[in-house]
C-alpha cells in the first residue's frame, strides 16, 4: 500500500508542477489542484498508513496508538483540502479576470512574441 | 497577571468580529464602516502596546504570556503565546495599520465594496500569525492573511493589478503547498506540531530521521523565505508591491515580515544551540540567501524609475539584510536588526505612502505606468532650467517662485524617508545599520575583543550593507532630482489631511526612534537575548495548565 500511495503522492505532485510552469493560466490552475491533491495526500500519509483501523476510540478496544490510526493528520487534511478548495476558486476568478481584461490566456497577460 | 492573560486573544477577536458586523452591515453605508474600522484599529493598536508595555514591564522569565484557546493543556490543544518579539511585532503591525487606514479614509477606501473589511482580516491574519505558537495554526493565519491580501492587492483593479496579482496568488499557493508538506514532515517525525513540543522533540529525533527533519525544516523555511522575499523566490514581489494601491502596499510593508518572523521564530526554538546535532541548521543557508537578494535588489534599485518601484526593491533590500543578519545566530546582531527591522518597516510604510502623492502631480506620458521593461533610466541632461524658467523675480513674478505648502512637505517627507531607507544620519536608519555592523565586529559587545575574527560572510554582509546604501543614495537623488527639483511646469498635487497625517505619523515616529533609540534598543536586545535561550518560552507553554471549568472543578483535566 505504501508504494501505491507514493507512486500517487509522485505523479500527481510531478503532473502538477509541470502544469505550473506552462504558460496558460488553465493549465495553471489544474497544476496548482494537482500539487494540492498530491499535498493532501501526503498529509494523510504522514500519520502512517493502516487498513482497517480507526481515527476515534471505540469500546472495547485497547486505547494506544497500535490499534488506531493517527487521527491528527485526518484532521489537518480536513482543513488542508477547505482552504485549498476556497484559494483555488479565488484564483479562478482572478484568472476569468485577466482574462477579460487582456484578452488573452497567457498567464503574462499577453502573448511572447507581442 | 491573569486579565492579562485574557488579553492575549483580544487582537484576533476583535478584527475578526469587526469584519463579521461590516459584511452584515452590507455593501453600502461606507462612512459607518470606515468610522467603524478606525475606531476598531485604534483600538487593536492600544491593545497590542498595552501588551508591549506589560511584556517589558516583567522579568526575563515571567514575561511569557500564555492563553490557550480551548482550554487544552499545551501539546494537545492550540496555544497564543505572547512574548517580546511578538509583542514587538504585534505593536509594528498595528501602527503600519493604522497609517495605511487613516491614508485609504481620504479615497482609496471607495474603490471597492469591501476594502474596510479585507483589511480587518488582514490584520487578524496578522496579528494571529505573530501570536500562534503552533505550527498548523500558523498555517491557517498565514492563509488568513494571504486570503485578504489577495482581495485587497486587487482593489482598484485596473490591468497591471490584475496581472500581479494572478502571479502573486499563484506563487502564494505554491508556498502554500510547500508549508504544508514541511508541517506534515515535522509531525511525522516528532508527532508534535506545538512549537514549544517541537523544540523538545528535536534534540531526541534518531539519527536515522534527522534527515527527514531537516529535509522537513527546509522545506518549510522555503515557504516562509518565499514570503519573506528572498532571492530567486521574489520576482512576484516587486509588480505586486508597485502595482497594489498606496495603502495597501504600505499595509504589505509587515507582509514580508511576517515571513521572517516565522522564520525566525521556528529557527530559534527548533535550532537554538541546545539542540544537539541540529544546532543552528541552516544558518548558512540564511545568511548567503539574504546576502543574494541583497546583491540583486541593490543592483535593480539602480535601474528602477518609478518611486512605487523603488519602494518594492527597498523592501527586498531590508529582508535580505534581515535575513543574512538572522542566520549569522548572534544575540547581538539579531538585537540589532531587529531594530533595523521597525525603523526600516516604518520608513518603507509612509515611503509607500508618499510615493502615490509625489507620482500623482506627475503627468502621465513621462513614463507608462504599466511597465518599464527594459527602459533604463534617462540620463540627467535637463537639469540646467530651460530659458525663461526660475531664473529671477524680473522675468517671473514672485508667486511663481514660492513653493507651495504641499511640495514643501511632499520634499521634506521625502528626503526623510530616503534618509531613513538608505541608513544615512541622523535619522534611525542609521542607527539600525550602524548597530549591525557594530554587531558584526563585536559580537561580545563594544570593548570586548571578539572570539574570532570576522568571517567571510561578515565581511560579505558589511560591505553589501554599505553598497546597497550607497545604490539607494544614488536611485533616490535621481528620483528626488527629477521629481522634486527639476525645474518643471506642473501644478502642486492637492493634498488632503487624512494623507499627510500617517506620513506625519510615521516619520515623526521614525524621529523619535532617532533621539530615543536606547529604550527600543534595550527591548531588542532582551529580544534576542530570550530568543537565543527558549527555555523559558518552552517551559511557560508547557507549564500552563486550563482553567478548571464550573462542573469539573474537583476533578482533574484529563487530556
Amino acid at each position: 500500500m505504501e508504494e501505491v500511495i507514493a507512486v500517487a503522492i509522485g505523479v500527481l505532485t510531478a503532473s502538477g508542477v509541470w502544469l505550473i510552469l506552462r504558460p496558460r493560466t488553465y493549465q495553471v490552475i489544474m497544476g496548482l489542484c494537482l500539487l494540492s491533491y498530491g499535498v493532501n495526500l501526503f498529509i494523510f500519509s504522514m500519520g502512517s498508513l493502516f487498513i482497517g483501523k480507526e481515527p476515534i476510540i471505540k469500546e472495547g478496544v485497547t486505547q494506544d496508538l497500535l490499534h488506531y490510526t493517527d487521527p491528527l493528520p485526518q484532521a489537518l487534511v480536513l482543513t488542508a483540502i477547505v482552504i485549498s478548495f476556497a484559494m483555488t476558486a479565488l484564483f479562478l476568478v482572478v484568472m476569468l479576470a485577466s482574462r477579460g481584461l487582456t484578452a488573452t490566456d497567457h498567464v503574462d497577460g499577453r502573448e511572447r512574441d507581442e | 497577571m491573569s486579565l492579562m492573560n485574557q488579553l492575549i486573544v483580544a487582537p484576533i477577536l476583535l478584527p475578526l468580529l469587526t469584519a463579521a458586523l461590516m459584511l452584515l452591515l452590507g455593501e453600502k453605508r461606507r462612512p459607518l464602516k470606515a468610522r467603524l474600522n478606525l475606531v476598531s484599529t485604534l483600538l487593536g493598536l492600544s491593545i497590542a502596546v498595552t501588551l508591549l508595555l506589560w511584556v517589558r514591564g516583567q522579568g526575563q522569565a515571567e514575561s511569557i504570556g500564555v492563553y490557550l484557546p480551548g482550554n487544552w493543556p499545551a501539546p494537545f490543544g492550540i496555544v497564543l503565546v505572547l512574548d517580546h518579539l511578538s509583542a514587538l511585532m504585534l505593536t509594528l503591525a498595528s501602527i503600519v495599520g493604522v497609517s495605511a487606514l487613516l491614508f485609504a479614509r481620504a479615497r482609496w477606501d471607495g474603490a471597492g465594496a469591501s476594502f474596510h473589511a479585507l483589511f480587518q482580516i488582514q490584520l487578524m491574519g496578522l496579528y494571529g500569525a505573530f501570536l500562534t505558537a503552533d505550527l498548523f495554526n500558523l498555517f491557517v493565519f498565514f492563509e488568513v492573511l494571504l486570503a485578504a491580501s489577495y482581495g485587497l492587492l486587487l482593489h482598484g483593479s485596473g490591468r497591471a493589478r490584475v496581472k500581479a496579482g494572478l502571479h502573486y496568488i499563484a506563487i502564494n499557493l505554491f508556498a502554500s503547498s510547500l508549508f504544508l508538506v514541511g508541517a506534515a514532515m515535522l509531525y511525522g517525525v516528532t508527532g508534535t506540531l506545538n512549537m514549544a513540543d517541537l523544540a523538545l522533540k528535536v534534540p531526541l529525533v534518531p539519527e536515522a530521521d534527522r534527515g527527514l527533519l531537516h529535509a522537513g525544516a527546509a522545506i518549510l523555511a522555503m515557504a516562509f523565505l518565499a514570503k519573506a522575499g528572498i532571492w530567486p523566490l521574489n520576482f512576484w514581489l516587486v509588480p505586486a508591491y508597485a502595482s497594489a494601491s498606496a495603502p495597501v502596499a504600505a499595509l504589505f510593508a509587515i507582509m514580508t515580515k511576517v515571513g521572517l518572523y516565522a522564520t525566525l521564530r521556528l529557527w530559534t526554538l527548533l535550532f537554538s544551540e541546545q539542540a544537539g546535532p541540529s544546532s543552528l541548521f541552516g544558518g548558512q543557508w540564511l545568511i548567503y540567501g539574504g546576502l543574494a537578494t541583497l546583491a540583486v535588489a541593490a543592483v535593480s534599485i539602480l535601474a528602477a524609475q518609478r518611486l512605487e518601484r523603488m519602494a518594492a526593491l527597498s523592501i527586498l533590500v531590508s529582508s535580505g539584510t534581515l535575513m543574512a543578519a538572522i542566520g549569522f545566530g548572534q544575540p547581538a546582531l539579531t538585537g540589532s536588526a531587529l531594530f533595523y527591522l521597525v525603523s526600516s518597516t516604518l520608513a518603507l510604510c509612509a515611503l509607500f505612502l508618499l510615493a502615490e502623492l509625489i507620482e500623482r502631480s506627475r503627468s502621465a506620458n513621462e513614463v507608462p505606468l504599466e511597465e518599464e521593461d527594459g527602459v533604463l533610466p534617462s540620463p540627467l541632461e535637463s537639469l540646467h532650467p530651460p530659458k525663461g524658467i526660475n531664473l529671477d523675480d524680473e522675468q517671473k513674478a514672485v508667486i511663481g517662485q514660492i513653493i507651495p505648502w504641499t511640495m514643501a512637505f511632499l520634499g521634506l517627507s521625502f528626503i526623510a524617508c530616503a534618509l531613513l531607507i538608505i541608513g544615512m544620519p541622523p535619522l534611525s536608519g542609521f542607527i539600525g545599520k550602524l548597530g549591525l555592523i557594530s554587531a558584526l565586529f563585536n559580537p561580545l559587545g563594544l570593548g570586548v575583543a571578539p572570539e574570532q575574527p570576522l568571517t567571510v560572510a561578515g565581511w560579505g554582509l558589511v560591505a553589501l550593507l554599505v553598497i546597497s546604501g550607497m545604490a539607494s543614495l544614488i536611485a533616490f537623488g535621481r528620483v528626488g532630482i527629477q521629481r522634486f527639483w527639476k525645474p518643471e511646469e506642473r501644478p502642486s498635487p492637492l493634498l488632503r489631511r487624512y494623507e499627510c497625517l500617517p506620513i506625519l505619523l510615521l516619520l515623526g515616529l521614525c524621529l523619535f526612534l532617532s533621539v530615543k533609540a536606547e529604550p527600543l534598543l534595550r527591548y531588542t536586545q532582551d529580544t534576542a537575548a530570550s530568543l537565543r535561550t527558549p527555555d523559558a518560552y518552552i517551559e511557560a507553554v508547557l507549564a500552563t495548565r486550563p482553567i478548571p471549568g464550573p462542573t469539573s472543578a474537583s476533578a482533574e483535566v484529563q487530556p
